[in-house]
């Protein structure tokens, strides 16, 4: 491999105390963390949207573009061997980050909402039947519920709501009354991204798998931030996106199990997802191109692998001990506001980093438009893309934050500091 | 731009007190939108007699910028006819790219959302309510040639 291609390592990140990251340290690989409005350093807290992008990161798809850009599988030229090399190399990246067994297994998409319209579509138009159902759960995003939604009005099957308890978890009891012989997939998501709970998406593998059913897991707000084992977990499709663990936007990864894959027909149809094509018919391609049509997202790919580099340097253990810290921190510092209401499981070992909340007499977007406007603080109001999980916690909009490896407890002191003044101007 | 010019105390006046709350009893017009980004909801009812709003209520769920804009735009419309509504209707969508189509006399409390024009991402809160209404007279000017 040509030296152009080699990733620069995540840079060296002096520990605080053994073991534990250094956010201070670490803002510095991200250079927009250098900006500033009205003077003040930009506290990004909406990672659970996007996260930012490590100069490791720009520089990647930069020197991809300066030094190796051609298409890929396709030329008979070194610039284009190389270019099909570092692809290639990006998804043995994604591989190993999620213990897949092969490269088979993985499928580059724009992310966790093409991957999951991949499952529904290509493996759900085949497998799913008139009188079938698929389990879902009331916490789930749009991309995990729309899909199955348009499936389920086609093929005439049912969908069905693993309930949620008053703390925002699963009620696996009920799960289990709900997963029957009719049931041909459930699909959850690792990390609710509202209340930040972690889902026991292996106990949750183990009850589909007895019942004959397959699991999906959307793994868009588990895989930036914790270490994902997808053997482990027993799970047959594992989705997650670029853009929410340093990548760029526009890439992301579909992990199915080989012994699924082979028996699924293809999702797009057209070029580079051939063997041979007749007027009248084409055989497919081995996996998993059979299931990347066109000229895929080059660049994003190699992005995405320099992103897998960068968080394995840190190291995603110690990444899920930094949120679970300062998740901790936020439930004491928030909850101490007068009227807050703050959503998801109390305990912070069950939940990611990611905190949903409400103020008396303060709309979230009257919310996060002050914590901006006063202290720099970038959050989210709104529905969070989860309509339903809204209705069922009877509010029309939270605010959010969620944290990553460059957040530290200063951010959330410069949160309750906006929170307070958004109250100050309410009068609340 | 200032939050006090964003927040000012006919902003949240309004909002804490909304003007017009509720709903009519065999409305002329009734129609529901919500801003699908952030899932602000409104419901606008409204008599209709002689192409005159007799009267016009509204119920939602929403910030202060799109309650305390719906609650003034019920003040300013109630009583008035279909050509007084439009011509607010469009004064109202001009002041948010800082354009002024209505004098401040004619504004009235409508003149705390000026403001808004430096917050873009709070344009479609405060006109909700405006563009609710409008297609609502659309339609029903469709129907009935009113
Ligand atoms: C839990 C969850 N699933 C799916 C998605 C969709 O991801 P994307 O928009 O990257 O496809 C998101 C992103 O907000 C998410 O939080």
């Amino acid at each position: 491999m040509s030296l152009a291609l080699k990733q620069t390592a995540a840079s060296p990140v002096p520990g605080k105390k053994s073991g534990e990251i250094d956010p201070a340290a670490i803002r510095k690989d991200f250079p927009v963390l250098d900006r500033k409005f009205g003077g003040k350093p930009i506290v990004y807290l909406d990672n659970p949207a996007t996260t930012q992008k490590p100069r490791a990161v720009i520089e990647a798809i930069t020197r991809f573009y300066e030094t190796t850009n051609a298409n890929v599988h396709r030329g008979a030229y070194r610039l284009a061997e190389e270019a099909t090399a570092a692809y290639e190399g990006a998804r043995e990246k994604v591989r190993a980050f999620l213990n897949a067994a092969t490269v088979e297994e993985i499928i580059f998409t724009r992310g966790t909402t093409e991957s999951l319209n991949l499952v529904a579509y290509a493996w759900g138009r085949a497998n799913v039947k008139s009188g079938d159902e698929i389990l879902l759960t009331e916490m789930e995003h749009h991309s995990n519920l729309v899909p199955w939604q348009i499936l389920a009005k086609e093929k005439g099957a049912a969908l069905k709501h693993i309930p949620l308890d008053p703390d925002g978890v699963l009620d696996l009891a009920v799960a289990g009354k709900l997963i029957s012989d009719r049931t041909r997939l459930v699909s959850v998501t690792q990390v609710s991204n509202v209340l930040g709970t972690i889902n026991p998406v292996k106990d949750i593998a183990r009850l589909a798998h007895d019942a004959g059913a397959l699991i999906c897991v959307d793994g868009a707000q588990s895989a930036p931030h914790m270490a994902v084992d997808v053997r482990d977990l027993d799970c047959d499709f594992f989705a997650l996106s670029g853009h929410k663990m340093c990548a760029p936007t526009g890439i992301g990864a579909l992990y199915v199990r080989k012994s699924v894959l082979e028996k699924m027909p293809p999702f797009h149809g057209g070029g580079d997802m051939i063997r041979q094509v007749f007027l009248d018919h084409a055989t497919w391609n081995d996996l998993p191109w059979k299931f990347e049509a066109g000229t895929p997202d080059i660049a994003g790919a190699i992005g995405l692998g320099a992103a897998i580099d960068y968080l394995r340097g840190i190291g995603l253990d110690r990444i899920r001990e930094h949120e679970k810290t300062l998740t901790a921190y936020a439930l004491r510092k928030l909850g101490e506001i007068p009227g807050i209401t703050l959503y998801g499981p109390p305990d912070p070992s069950r939940r990611g980093g990611v905190v949903s909340f409400n103020v008396d007499g303060v709309h979230a977007h009257d919310l996060a438009t002050i914590v901006d406007r006063e202290c720099a603080v970038a959050i989210r109001a709104g529905h969070h893309c989860a309509q339903p999980l809204m209705e069922r916690l009877k509010v029309a909009a939270t605010a959010r934050a969620g944290f990553y490896v460059y957040n530290m407890e200063a951010d959330v002191d410069r949160l309750a500091e906006g929170i307070l003044k958004a109250k100050e101007i309410f009068k609340t | 731009m200032s939050l006090e010019g964003l927040y000012q105390e006919i902003i949240l006046d309004h909002y804490k007190t909304p003007r017009n709350r509720g709903k009519l009893e065999k409305p002329d017009i009734e129609i529901f939108e919500s801003n699908p980004l952030c899932g602000d909801e409104l419901c606008l009812h409204a008599h209709v007699n002689g192409g005159t709003l007799k009267d016009i209520r509204f119920e939602g769920k929403g910030c202060s910028i799109s309650l305390a804009s719906a609650s003034m735009m019920t003040e300013t419309l109630k009583g008035r006819d279909r050509a007084h509504a439009q011509k607010y209707i469009n004064g109202i969508k001009a002041m948010m790219h800082g354009e002024e189509k209505l004098t401040d006399e004619e504004l009235g409390d409508l003149e705390a959302l000026k403001g808004v024009a430096d917050f873009p991402a709070r344009v479609k809160c405060a006109l909700l309510a405006w563009t609710t209404l409008e297609k609502a007279l659309n339609e029903r000017s469709a129907r009935e040639g009113m």
